[in-house]
């Protein structure tokens, strides 16, 4: 068993963690803007990043799959039970949340073309109904993903300020822990 | 028993006439024909129907070139699908749907082509200002009525329909594409 995550394990976590949380502040700012170009502009830089992280997910995942991560260190069942469904949790809304939000756009009738280049196919059609149903599922899952990410940090600064073991630490230090 | 079976009679035959009389030959069936407009916004194409137009297409297929149309479309109409884009494009800045409630088209010349294909040209009035427009259509029978079929671009800037302060995230074309049904006894 590795005792230290990967260089690239290490770089998805953080460039995923910080596209996450852009994309939540300009989904938060968006939705109040009076229409204007700027908020046309805001609105596609949130797609774009919601694309990029999803794409991300998936060669996060390829890279976890075929590069096992360290063990949890060692701690009680159930923070390491919780701590297995928290990680799950997050794993599933980076795969959802951009899903639902390319849902919404292409129902509220606006195809996504990533980065003004790269048209991306429809998922579904202009449908109203289910526009308003993405939006919902949308804007919970960045209620939940922001409340997970808020536990999961708050679970690191535990480990680290309170447990005072590694597991912050190997999330950050680029080269492997002693 | 007898009367009532009378008055619906009666009733039916006037529906019938009332039908026939609406659908005059050449009114545009306005439940059976679509004009949209695809603009691009950070290249993203969207598509917005115009949901009332009407007008008269004149055709007759042994002489087209004695067609004519006249097609008037209700601007403040557009249907983004979202109220508060729809509210904000009948502004003064946008189609200024106050003072221009109405666009038209009118044709002047029509240039037969191949069968089922003519050339229309005519002016196009939005917002005050007019230009002429020549529209490549196709046209086909459906049942009692004629179809017809044909897409342009137009500038923007032409008609005055947005500020340019809008140009760094809204192309100047739009493209319109229609689907007209005119009845046809």
């Amino acid at each position: 068993m590795p005792q230290h995550y990967t260089r690239t394990a290490i770089a998805l976590h953080w460039a995923i963690a910080a596209l996450v949380i852009t994309a939540f502040a300009m989904g938060w700012t968006m939705t109040g803007m009076a229409i204007s170009p700027l908020k046309l502009k805001v609105f596609s830089w949130h797609k774009w990043l919601g694309v990029t992280v999803l794409a991300l997910f998936f060669i996060r995942g390829l890279w976890r799959l075929t590069h096992a991560p360290p063990p949890l260190l060692p701690m009680p069942a159930w923070q390491r039970l919780t701590a297995h469904a928290l990680h799950g949790l997050l794993y599933v809304l980076l795969l959802t949340q951009p899903l639902t939000g390319w849902l919404y756009s292409n129902a509220a009738g606006y195809p996504i073309v990533y980065l003004k280049l790269i048209p991306l196919p429809n998922l579904v059609g202009k449908d109203k109904a289910l526009a308003d149903t993405f939006e919902k599922l949308h804007g919970t899952g960045a209620v939940i993903l922001a409340i997970a990410i808020g536990l999961h940090l708050l679970a690191a600064l535990k480990h680290h300020l309170i447990d005072r073991d590694d597991t912050l630490r190997r999330m950050l230090r680029w080269r492997p822990v002693a | 028993m007898e009367n009532l079976a009378v008055r619906w009679i009666a009733v039916s035959v006037f529906v019938a006439f009332a039908t026939v009389a609406l659908a005059a030959d050449g009114n545009l069936v306005l439940i059976k024909s679509t004009l949209i407009a695809t603009f691009k916004q950070e290249n993203v194409p969207v598509d917005a129907s115009f949901k009332k137009f009407g007008g008269t297409i004149i055709y007759d297929a042994e002489k087209p070139a004695a067609s004519s149309a006249m097609i008037t479309v209700d601007l403040s109409s557009f249907d983004i699908g979202d109220a508060a884009y729809n509210a904000e494009v009948r502004k003064p800045a946008w189609f200024d749907s106050a003072h221009f409630p109405q666009g038209m088209f009118c044709s002047t010349a029509i240039k037969p082509g191949a069968a089922g294909h003519f050339e229309a040209t005519g002016t196009l009035s939005i917002k005050g200002k007019t230009q002429v427009l020549s529209v490549p259509i196709t046209v086909q029978r459906i049942g009692n009525a004629d179809a017809f079929d044909g897409s342009f671009d137009l500038s923007r800037k032409i008609f005055g329909i947005g500020d340019p302060l809008w140009d760094d995230v809204l192309d100047d074309k739009v493209h319109v594409r229609f689907h007209l049904l005119s009845a046809k006894s």
